[in-house]
């Protein structure tokens, strides 16, 4: 037998990992033929839709559903009355505290779910909707989280004791009717002392505004119940199925054999589909109750108004250091606006999620982080929106504490970064707030960023632009945005990180079948990742066959093994690491296999690319599509007969990727109108698996960057109104808002990881927020700006340039 | 976002537009491109029982450029606009002000009508058919009538045009001089921040005629026609740009809303303003 493909073909044959394989998912996607929740058609199938409270806080006194009831094909309408002998009437949250499915009583933010329409399809459900009497007594609204803990206004008056004593919460004792939790990280004491002795002291007080992950495709479900065999199937947006199935579970007391939870095509999530939602718990109530399918979608202004948000931390923060810049210790508060109940979307642990990575990238020997969480009047959520738990909030702190520090020393923003960078030999580094990084190389990075840029250059560039504005030549200002940002992904390992009591472990199933091509399903599901495309690349350098040949399916909870979802970029770090594990354990079986086959003893095989080959003459070997077939159809003494794994993989530590940002932006100071010249990204996320589909998620974290730090807001005036409702007010950037990036990398590989890979999706989110930030701030620092809150839209823009004396 | 309920008309021609009008008064209204009307049915802050559309109705998309006066049907989408080579040369500001209309997706499907028709002020061809003294050809149960642009709008979504009248064409002289639309916008298929629309003629080195016009800055598009005034026998020195924008000051009452208070908008409207008659004057 005369192997006539070369060994390099055979690789290139394989589509394994480094490879820039098209993605498999495109070819449906681009033809119009995905196939999403919204596209479910079953026979007989209902609408429900919610009516929903204009006010942001007022109590209910009445509901009149007569008039909906007559309007020809609705057939139901819940409210929270019906729902309660069910004990459904409020949800547990993910983050321990309960949430009303159906305002009970009263509302606690304007958009909230009122009563449930239940139709025969969904134009009859909106005429219902807009007949359903409800009778509303105004009460007094919170919107400012410093106001909500000290004001007399109770806003859930269910977490008040009957003699007005405030039980524990969640996450302990509760200071205020209107405080949720206190979290505490680092060293109080020993923090304070530094910084009150330190040589140079910056503060500075940053407000991170609310925002939206607004997916494409909003949130929905179709729930289906068939009373015969008692089995309820519920499709949905999750990006979460197995954990949804696990609480549907738990709250409706149906056994979880009977629940069958499957996320189809998913259009984006960004964290925006991972908790569960009213919409959920109502159809599935209304599928039991009628005997027939419901479905629920959120139109566009549901889903910003209603549906989980994201940040709305305002922070305070002090950072010390050495008159030469040696960073020293650092301190951080953070007042945490989570709205009218805590649906936070974090590891139980973890009420402020991993905002502890605060540190960043730096060797800050000193750190306190206090986190007071606040319920007001706006709609719940404070999920991580395309970035793990919190943390751009933690990255975007101290790349601004940087700057200002920066200022206060009169220093250079990258050369203040270098001297406190976390020195390559000092990985693995156990950071102040306690997060063990992996590995990193901050240096080498930064030093071919700045050198890809010219940063020198930029800084000369700008000093003469700063010049030509005195001098009357010019209304454009420039600014240089600089971040480094280090993410802390892949949550998590089982013993710090649960949701509700689930590990957060991950999971990998392989069948290979005979032929020598094979199925994979995993714990996760993509919402445009590109799973598909990536897990198969994975499997193919693990175990030796084609990617092409390689299913891989997510997303049904009685084909898939149980996994924790996909978010946090987690899918790469934990569902990667048990792909490649699994993949290990069908390679450990094949080379018995080929063993047997090729006459000699398991160790005198050895792995090579697609085939086990007998060591010292590679002219006898077995291919893996050879060993496959032999799996079912020769008795093997000792070996099972088929060719399956199944790994579930509980990762020994989070994955820190990092990157070095750069932005050049152009800046008019009478219009405030920013122009972004040039933006470069450098990505360290170890591993590559595709190099295509990396760039695909720089350019899309980058862009949902730029929204965040440059308009994209959630706001409400002082009555609870959300002023942000479509997509008119609510920036969502299309190609023309969007600058050329261009992307770069180093690769420093994890060294727990099976494959080494971090994770990526999310960031260019992390660090491009900051970046772009930093290039506006930048712009006005030589004239004495500190610090200016995001969103950097025009007239914010504006507001520091008049506030600077620049328009004369 | 779904509709009250609504019935569909697509009458063949004019007269039966006028008939159903006439039977159903202000439970009925015309729709041309749909794209002011259907959100506002959507979002059901308009009732329209009647909805009457206007797309099998012939004689509405053409445009004719003659010697003195150019003639644009109602239903002459925006796109047709952008493409009509005869127009770019007659009248360029119509394409420039068109290319800064949404995308082309809106554009493929917004009129010319119903952009000036309905009366909101955020849209762009209100303030460009005053800047160009544009006349609106309206039809009715009397007849056919004339409306002066400038004499049309007289607050948010009310006109001149009565519920029983279709607006049908658009004439305007044909410009003179050089022309620019300026628009500050916060996104692509975002309504203005301020705009304004400037043609100005000159003669031996100086202004001769100036004609602007600025939009969302008051609940109607505004004519400013003190701050022409302002411009007519200047240069265009820095004193008369002064004093031009300081007339359309005067003339406009922004409020504020999601882009920004109102000083910033007055700020920014002077801006527009400086650069549209600066790079209109450098086009005379």
């Amino acid at each position: 037998m005369k192997d006539e493909v070369t060994r390099e073909e055979r690789v290139d044959n394989l589509k394994g990992m480094g490879c820039s394989r098209k993605r498999v998912e495109d070819a449906r996607f681009t033809q119009g033929k995905g196939n999403y929740v919204d596209d479910l058609k079953l026979d007989g199938m209902l609408f429900g839709d919610f009516v929903r409270s204009p006010y942001a806080h007022a109590r209910i006194k009445s509901i009149d559903t007569a008039a909906a009831l007559e309007v020809p094909g609705v057939l139901a309408v819940l409210t929270a009355a019906d729902l309660e002998p069910l004990g459904l009437h409020w949800m547990p949250t993910l983050a321990g505290d309960k949430q009303m499915v159906l305002a009970d009583g009263k509302v606690l933010f304007q958009g909230q779910e009122v009563a449930f329409v239940v139709a025969e399809d969904r134009f009859a459900a909106a005429d219902g909707i807009e007949l359903v009497e409800v009778d509303y007594e105004d009460l007094p609204v919170l919107v400012d989280p410093f106001e909500a803990l000290t004001s007399d206004v109770v806003l859930r008056e269910d977490l008040v004791a009957e003699d007005g004593t405030l039980p524990d919460g969640a996450h302990g004792p509760r200071k205020h009717a209107n405080h949720i939790f206190t979290w505490e990280a680092g060293d109080k004491a020993p923090t304070a002392e530094v910084i009150a002795n330190a040589e140079v002291v910056a503060e500075e007080s940053m407000y991170y505004h609310r925002t939206h992950p607004c997916p494409l495709e909003t949130c929905g479900c179709v729930a289906s119940m068939d009373k015969v065999n008692g089995k309820l199937t519920l499709w949905g947006t999750f990006q979460a199925p197995h954990a949804i199935r696990t609480i549907v579970s738990l709250i409706s007391g149906l056994e979880e054999h009977n629940i069958r939870v499957i996320s189809p095509d998913i259009g984006g999530g960004f964290g925006n589909k991972v908790g569960a939602y009213p919409g959920y718990v109502c159809s599935v109530v209304a599928s039991i109750v009628t005997g027939k399918p419901v479905k629920w979608i959120e139109d566009r202004m549901d889903n910003l108004m209603t549906t989980a948000f994201a940040r709305d931390y305002h922070m305070t923060g002090k950072i010390s250091a050495t008159k030469e810049g040696k960073i020293t210790g650092l301190q951080c508060h953070v007042t945490a606006d989570h709205g009218g109940f805590d649906a936070c979307a974090d590891p139980t642990k973890f009420p402020a999620g991993f905002m502890n990575i605060c540190t960043g990238s730096y060797d800050i020997p000193t750190a306190y982080l206090e986190v007071d969480g606040v319920y007001t009047n706006k709609a719940p959520g404070g999920v991580s929106y395309r970035c793990s738990f919190r943390v751009t909030e933690a990255v975007y702190f101290i790349e601004r504490m940087i700057e200002v520090l920066a200022i206060k020393l009169d220093m250079d923003a990258a050369e203040l970064r270098r001297i406190n960078f976390i020195r390559k030999e000092q990985f693995p580094y156990t950071a102040a707030l306690g997060w063990e990084y992996d590995s990193g190389d901050y240096h080498t990075a930064w030093d071919k960023a700045l050198k890809a840029v010219d940063y020198d250059g930029l800084r000369a560039e700008q000093a003469q632009r700063v010049a030509d504005f005195k001098a009357g030549k010019t209304r454009k200002l420039m600014g240089i945005g600089l971040s480094f940002f280090t993410e802390i992904v892949g949550a998590g390992p089982v013993k710090n990180c649960d949701i509700l009591g689930l590990g957060m472990f991950d999971s990998c199933e392989i069948r290979i079948h005979p032929t020598g091509s094979a199925i994979a399903r995993l714990g996760t599901i993509s919402q445009g990742q590109g799973h598909a495309t990536t897990f198969a690349q994975i499997l193919a350098s693990e175990i030796g066959l084609p990617a092409d040949s390689i299913t891989i399916e997510e997303g049904d909870t009685d084909t898939a093994p149980y996994g924790l979802g996909t978010y946090g970029s987690r899918s790469t770090p934990v569902a990667g690491a048990a792909t490649a594990m699994a993949g290990r354990k069908i390679r450990a079986k094949a080379q018995m296999i080929a063993a047997y086959l090729l006459e000699v003893h398991d160790d005198d095989v050895e792995f090579d690319v697609d085939r086990f080959v007998v060591k010292g003459a590679p002219e006898r070997f077995k291919t893996m599509k050879d060993i496959a077939f032999a799996a079912y159809n020769q008795a093997i003494p000792g070996i099972e007969p088929g060719l399956e794994a199944v790994s579930y993989y509980d990762p020994p530590n989070m994955t820190y990727p990092f990157g070095a940002y750069v932005c050049v932006m152009d800046i008019d100071v009478d219009t405030g109108v920013p122009e972004i010249r040039r933006f470069y990204a450098l990505d360290d996320c170890g591993t590559r698996i595709n190099p295509m589909i990396i760039e695909g998620q720089v350019h899309g974290g980058l862009t949902e960057a730029l929204a965040v730090a440059l308009g994209q807001e959630i706001a409400y005036d002082d009555m609870g109104n959300c002023k942000t409702g479509t997509l008119m007010d609510f920036f969502l950037p299309t190609a023309w808002e969007v600058p050329n990036y261009e992307t770069d990398f180093t690769v420093t590989p994890s060294p727990h990881h099976p494959i080494g890979a971090k994770g990526v999706g999310e960031s260019p989110h992390v660090g491009g927020v900051p970046c772009f930030s930093n290039a506006v701030q930048d712009a006005f620092r030589p004239f004495g700006n500190t610090h200016t809150n995001m969103p950097h839209d025009h007239w914010r823009i504006w507001k520091t340039a008049n506030a600077l004396g620049l328009h004369g | 976002m779904i509709p009250a309920a609504f019935e569909y008309y697509r009458p063949k021609d004019m007269a039966g537009v006028l008939s159903l009008l006439e039977e159903h008064g202000d439970d009925a209204r015309v729709m041309a491109g749909g794209h002011s009307l259907i959100p506002m049915m959507k979002l059901r802050m308009a009732e329209v029982p009647h909805l009457i559309d206007l797309q099998d109705v012939g004689g509405m998309t053409g445009i004719e450029v003659g010697t003195d006066t150019i003639r644009i049907g109602a239903m002459v989408t925006q796109a047709a606009i952008i493409d009509h080579a005869a127009l770019a040369v007659a009248a360029p500001i119509l394409r420039e002000a068109s290319l800064q209309i949404a995308d082309p997706q809106v554009r493929y499907m917004g009129t010319v009508g119903g952009n000036v028709a309905n009366g909101d002020p955020g849209n762009d061809m209100p303030g460009l058919m005053q800047c160009l003294d544009a006349t609106f050809v309206v039809v009715g149960p009397e007849g056919e009538r004339s409306i002066p642009a400038r004499d049309f709008y007289e607050a948010a979504y009310m006109t001149a045009r009565e519920d029983d009248e279709v607006l049908t064409a658009v004439t305007l002289p044909t410009p003179k001089g050089g022309h620019a639309y300026e628009k500050q916008k916060r996104k692509i298929g975002d309504y203005a921040t301020a705009a304004a629309a400037v043609q100005i003629v000159k003669e031996a080195g100086a202004c001769a005629s100036a004609s602007i016009a600025m939009t969302n800055l008051s609940d109607t598009p505004v004519f400013s026609e003190a701050a022409g005034a302002a411009l007519v026998g200047s240069t265009l020195d820095e004193a008369a740009l002064n004093a031009a924008v300081a007339a359309m000051l005067n003339d406009i009452d922004p409020s504020e809303d999601n882009r920004g208070p109102v000083a910033f908008k007055k700020h920014v409207a002077g801006v527009i303003l400086r650069r549209a008659v600066t790079r209109a004057w450098s086009r005379a």
